[in-house]
This record gives structure tokens, sequence and C-alpha cells, in this order.
């Protein structure tokens, strides 16, 4: 009847696990309780769970981002404790099943829901506004994309409470992942969370291509079109070519554990390493996807706070594409020792050190962008420059190991950990808070408290060194990766250096959650309120319209004539709003509870195959075929916005700026 | 907002009959590759080759049928996304190869 699922799955015989449960459901109580008391619940429904606004689910998505990102560091600093403790006999405080856990759940949510999360976050923000359309092409799939990335990452952290998660490490690499050599449930839970937030990440790929594609304002060719949305069509073409390998590779790893097939076994002709090689196929693009944007959020915030036009923005836009093409023929240079000979090896090789020209291209617009400009050192610019020099030596240390030959002294190392940490947190991380400090007035219409975003910022920075300069002399010294506990008394004192870096992010983290709260305090004061819209003088159509802007965006589609189209509007004396109308009624898509419906079927599907429970699992199915089928046939997906209605809230906005104007 | 959001761009969507032709031709090529297996007619590499033909007739039967692919001129943007991702499933398939191959040699894994 329960398929695999008894009792005995639920680990109540592990502290930590019990202690973090009795956490997390006080904590979810309380929330829940809290909604119910300010009777909040039709609210978050109607407006924020069901809605198909971009700029509804670019929040959502944040948040999610967020609650991912507390998981992930809790994994983070749960390994360096146990590395700072467990050597010279102590076994430390995780048993290594507990321990292999935490880190592939750490890499799986840190990659597939922090990091993409925020991201589309930041698209779904973003990529709309900037080029001047109402909305995405598909809002609807909008709506279903978040909801399976959700129900995905609700999956992997039942994990932590029902059964256990994948020992195998983020990419969960066979044969280790084979049934064989992990019976239990915890692959099955990797491979049907990354399925299920693969559907989402694919279906936002395609909206964000189309909307790039056929919604941009009347005016804006593909060279007058942002950076940011430059880089957002770029990262999502990496994700329609590259997330069906994924896709596709890790569906024959499920085929070899549900079916008994024989893909990737040791036996019955399987290979192993055909596995790597498909899986990587997707995984370089995967970081490139994720960086490539935040290179887009620098180029906006870099000009905006420099007071000038970004330097190169042709150089800036070939550097893109180039960069998204050639992290197509990389992929061998995760698995140099794989087994491959000097030809191989050398093309991969060479490929990998050409990608650091593109990149250096952009570094060098960044910087001279700033030069001879009016550099106001915003919290934004901290993280923008945090990240030039962060990410410079990330990039070094990655064209080392780009040269196969070292490679083999340092694959698999803390060298590497180090490496990737480096290009990640410094260009990802501190690419996306970046963003979230530029865009956070646009969305909530006042603005981030700075000195808590500056204090985060010296957090991060110092506790990033701290943290990953030691696992670059690990790596040298012959430390290997995911390591439970180790003898070498030389290791000891860089582990604990490594500790005490992980503490300073933690305080980074204190200090952002610090700033949030502060933030949305002292929302009403006047200094923090973005009245205008524009707090910055920036550059793009996204600052043309209110703080937060209306559901529609636009009331009057702006035309563009130049690169950085509201820059060149205000300073020609052109109205990009065309205040005063006349307004014409507006076409807008209805909220819908279909993608909800489909992303909770879908998680009792996800559910019932980790455990067998095959009743459940076409239960699930049938759910979600049902509510597709019932989607599809509902006529009652939109309406209009009457032009008085739009013309008010236009007057309003007009109101409130020359009363700004006048003080 | 109609208008920037519902705009057909003048692509064919086809219609009941091509879908027809379309499905029947599938079926006839599925089955002469069934019965070019089964009826051991060939050598086989004989077979593999005949195997190869009528699946690339098949994929390019799907495209016209299914995909409505086409060369009019309204069909730049299908054409630039097909041909960029045949790019790069040849990319993949290639380098697969290569790298496969190249491997297996090296390790004396066959």
């Amino acid at each position: 009847m329960l398929g695999r699922l008894s009792f005995s799955a639920i680990p109540l015989d592990v502290p930590i696990l019990v202690g973090t449960f009795l956490g997390v459901a006080i904590i979810g109580l309380a929330v829940l309780g809290l909604i119910t008391y300010y009777g909040k619940w039709g609210y978050l429904w109607k407006e924020w769970l069901t809605s198909v606004d971009h700029k509804r689910l670019a929040v959502m998505y944040i948040v999610l981002a967020l609650v991912a990102l507390f998981r992930g560091f809790a994994d983070a600093i749960m390994m360096r404790t146990q590395l700072a403790m467990a050597y010279a006999g102590n076994p430390g405080y995780l048993p290594p099943h507990h321990y292999d856990q935490i880190f592939s759940a750490h890499g799986t949510i840190m990659i597939f829901f922090l990091a993409m999360a925020f991201m589309t976050g930041l698209f779904n923000f973003v990529v709309p506004l900037q080029i001047g359309a109402r909305d995405v092409a598909f809002p609807f799939l909008n709506n279903l994309s978040f909801w399976m990335t959700a129900i995905a990452f609700i999956l992997v952290n039942v994990s932590l409470f029902i059964g256990e998660f994948s020992q195998c490490g983020w990419l969960a690499y066979p044969p280790l992942s084979e049934s064989q050599f992990s019976p239990g449930v915890g692959v099955d839970y990797y491979i049907w969370a990354i399925q299920l937030s693969g559907v989402g990440t694919l279906l936002t790929g395609v909206n964000f291509f189309v909307t790039i594609v056929k919604m941009r304002a009347p005016g804006m060719t593909w060279m007058k079109m942002p950076v940011f949305t430059w880089t957002a069509f770029c990262s999502s073409i990496l994700i329609m070519v590259s997330f069906p390998v994924l896709t596709v590779a890790v569906a024959l790893l499920g085929l070899d554990r549900y079916f008994g097939m024989h893909f990737f076994t040791n036996d019955g002709g399987g290979n192993q390493m055909l596995y790597l090689s498909l899986i990587w196929s997707w995984g370089h693009p995967e970081v490139y996807i994720l960086v490539i944007p935040a290179f887009g959020v620098f180029s906006e915030v870099v000009p905006a706070f420099s007071g000038k036009p970004l330097f190169g923005y042709g150089t800036m836009v070939y550097a893109t594409c180039s960069i998204m093409v050639l992290s197509f023929i990389v992929w061998v240079h995760h698995f140099f020792t794989m087994g491959a000979g000097p030809d191989v090896n050398a093309f991969f090789g060479i490929a990998t050190m050409i990608i650091s020209i593109p990149t250096g291209v952009k570094l060098f617009n960044w910087m001279f962008t700033m030069y001879k400009g009016r550099v106001q050192f915003h919290a934004c610019m901290y993280w923008a420059v945090g990240f030039m020099v962060t990410f410079t030596i990330g990039g070094m240390t990655g064209v080392m190991m780009a040269i196969p030959g070292a490679d083999f002294v340092l694959h698999n190392s803390l060298f590497l950990i180090a490496h990737f940490h480096n290009v990640i947190i410094g260009g990802v991380y501190f690419g996306y808070i970046c963003g979230m400090n530029f865009w956070f007035p646009k969305v909530m219409g006042f603005k981030m408290n700075e000195t808590w975003g500056i204090r985060a910022f010296w957090f991060w920075f110092v506790g990033f060194y701290f943290a990953f300069v030691p696992l670059y002399v690990l790596g040298f010294d012959g430390m290997t990766r995911r390591m439970n506990h180790y003898d070498n008394p030389e290791w000891h004192i860089w582990l604990l250096i490594a500790e005490v870096g992980a503490v300073l992010i933690l305080f980074g983290i204190v200090c952002q959650l610090t700033q949030l709260y502060v933030t949305i305090r002292d929302r009403n004061l006047p200094a923090n309120r973005d009245v205008t819209g524009d707090p910055w003088n920036g550059r793009a159509l996204e600052w043309s319209t209110s703080s937060p802007p209306p559901p529609y965006n636009f009331a009057i589609v702006p035309h563009v004539h130049e690169l950085d189209a509201f820059m060149h509007d205000k300073e020609n004396g052109i109205d990009t709003r065309c205040a005063g109308g006349p307004y014409a009624p507006i076409h807008m898509p209805k909220n819908t509870a279909a993608g909800f419906l489909i992303g909770v079927f879908s998680l009792v599907f996800g559910f019932a195959a980790v455990w067998y429970i095959w009743w459940l699992a076409a239960i699930g199915l049938i759910g979600v075929i049902g509510t597709i089928i019932a989607r599809s046939a509902n006529k009652d997906i939109d309406y209009y916005i009457p032009a008085e209605e739009v013309a008010r809230i236009e007057n309003e906005h007009s109101r409130k700026l020359m009363a700004q104007a006048a003080e | 907002m109609s208008d920037l959001h519902t705009s057909p761009s003048g692509e064919s969507h086809g219609s009941v009959s091509s879908y027809i032709i379309g499905f029947v031709l599938a079926v006839i090529l599925t089955a002469a590759s069934f019965g070019l297996v089964m009826s051991h007619s060939l050598s086989p590499s004989g077979t593999l080759t005949g195997l190869a033909v009528l699946a690339f007739i098949q994929v390019l039967v799907h495209l016209h049928y299914f995909l409505h692919m086409g060369n009019g001129s309204e069909q730049r943007w299908n054409n630039m996304c097909f041909f960029f991702t045949v790019g790069f499933v040849v990319i993949l398939l290639i380098g697969t190869m290569f790298i496969m191959n190249n491997t297996a040699l090296h390790m004396m894994s066959r």
C-alpha cells in the first residue's frame, strides 16, 4: 500500500534532524498562524499564489531563493564545522551517511533552487519592463514554472524528514548512484527534484526567449536592447539547448534505477563515462546560464552609478554571445582525468582558455565605464567592485585548471572547490544581490537600507576570502573534496580559518536579513520612498514607469529611439510615459489556480514515485493531465482594464511626480 | 496588449488533411523500419544503413507535417532556431563520439 515507505523511514534516531524538524515546524506553524490571524489567506491566494503577473512571480521566486539560501548555507556551515573538528581520531559530529547527504543537498540546492530561482526572479522582474512589454509572452506558463521550481524544492526538503537525500554529490555520478550501490530513496529524491524543476526551468527559457524576440517595444532593434536583456536572451537560449540534455541524462539514470536497465551500470554493457559526458554537456552551459545574467546586472549597475553610458556596448553584446557559444565546447574540462588522450584534452583545454578572452573584454568594459565617471559608492557598487576583484581571481584559477596537466594534480581537490565557489559566489551571488539592491525600489516603491547593505557586503567579501583561500592551499596540499574526516595535522589550521570564514559569511547573511528588516521598517520615511520611479537616474525603460509599476507596466507602450532609451528621452525632453493619454483599455491575463494545482499534483507524483507508491503516483499524474486539459478548455482567461481606470492610475502618478518636482 | 500578444506571424498551423498525411507517412516509415529488422532481408550493415535512411526521412516528415517548417520569409525565426538547434546537437553528438571513442581507446575499455 505504501510502497517502500514505512515508519522506520523517519529519522527519529538523528537528533540534528529531529531538532531541525521541530524548528521548521514551529516557524511554519507561526507563519501559518500569523496569516490566519491577520486573515490574509484570501489575499495571499488571489494576489500572489495564483498570480500570473511577472512582477509578483519575481518576488515569489526571490523569496524562494532566499529560503533556499538559508537551507544551503546551513548545510555549508555544518560541513565546515565538521571538518574543523574531525581530525586525528575525532570523528566529528556528522557520521559519513549524514555528511554525504549534506554535501549533495548543498550543491543541489544552491545551484537549482538558490541560483536558478534568483536568476529567474530577476528575469521576471526586469526583462518585460526593460523591453517595454506589459508581461511575458506566456503568463500562465510563467506561473507554472514557478510552481514546478517551488515544489521541487519542497521535495528536496521533504527528504530531510522522510527517508534520506542522495549521497552521491550534486551530479549523482554513476555507478555510485545506481541501485547496486545506492539502494535507498536518496537518489530517487534527487532524480525527481531535478526532473520536476527542470520542467519549470525549460518553460522559463522558452518564455523569455519568445518574450524578447516578439515583445520588444517599437523601435527597440537588437542593438538598442539593454545589456541585461541581452544576457537574459543568451541565458534563455542556453537553457533551451542544454536543459533537455540534463533531463535525458537523469531520465536514463532513472531508467537504470527503476527498470533495471544498463545505461550507466558497471555490468550489462553500461558505460558510466557516458553519463559524465552527458551531464557536463549540460553542466558547463549551466554555470554560464547563471553567470551571464550576473554580468548583465553589472552592465546596468556600473553605468548607473558612474553617471556614464556603458563603455563598449557592442563589444559587451558580442562578448556575451561568444561566451554563450563557447560554453558548449568546453565540457570535457570537468573530467580531464577520465582517460581521454592528449588530443581531446588539448582541444577542450584550449577552448576553455579562450572563454577568458570575452570575459576579460567585459571586465575592461566595466572598468572603462567607471574610468573618469562620477562614481557613487552606493551599496550596489560595493558588490560590483567586489565582484570584479573576486571574479578575476576565480577566473585565473579557472584558467590554471584548464591546463590538463595541472588539472591532473588539482582535479577533485579542494582547489577545485575554492575555484568554483570563487566564481559562483564572487560572480553569480554578488551579481544577484547587487541586482536585488538595484531593482528593489522598482519592485517595492522604497529603497533598500544602504548601511546594512554595505555591512553585509564587507562580511561576505572578507568572509569569502577567509573561507576559500585556505581551500586553495589545502588543494595544493592534496586534500580531496567530500572528505568526512582526516588525520593530517597540517590541514587542521587551514580548516579552522575556513570555519572562521564561514562564520563571517553567516554574519553577512544576518546583515542581509537585518537590511531587509530595516528596509521594511523604514519604508515610509520620505528619504526612502521612490516617488519618481527613477531613483538612480537610470538609463533603461524600467525606470520610466512608476515604482512599483502598475499591473499593466506601461499605460502607453513607449517608443524607443536610441540605446539607453529612457536616458535619451530625458536628455531630449521627450515624455516616455506620454502622460495625459489618450489611454485605451488594456488587455490583461486573468490569474489562475492551474499552475498551483499542477504543481501540487506533480509534488504528489514525485513523492509517490520516490517511494514506489504507484496508486498515488497515478493519482498525481491524472491530476496533472486533468488540470492541463481543464485549463486548455477554459476560455475565460483574460479581461480588460478600462481606459478610465488606466487614466486614474496614471494621473495619480503624474500628480505625485509634480508634487515631488515642486519640493 | 492584444496586438502585442496574440499577433499571429503568418505561420501555417496545418490542416486536418496535412496532419493525416503526416501521420500515415510516419506510420509507414516506422513499420518499414521494423519490417527491415524483422525480415532479416539485408546484411547487418545494410540493415543499419537502411534504418538510418528511414530515420532521416522520418525526421523530414515530422519537420514538414508536424512542425510546419517551410521556406517562407515569415519562417525566418523558425528556421534560424532550427538550424541553431541542429548545430548544437551536432556539436553534442560529434563531441561525445570524439570523447567517448578516444577515451575507450586509451582506457582499453573495449
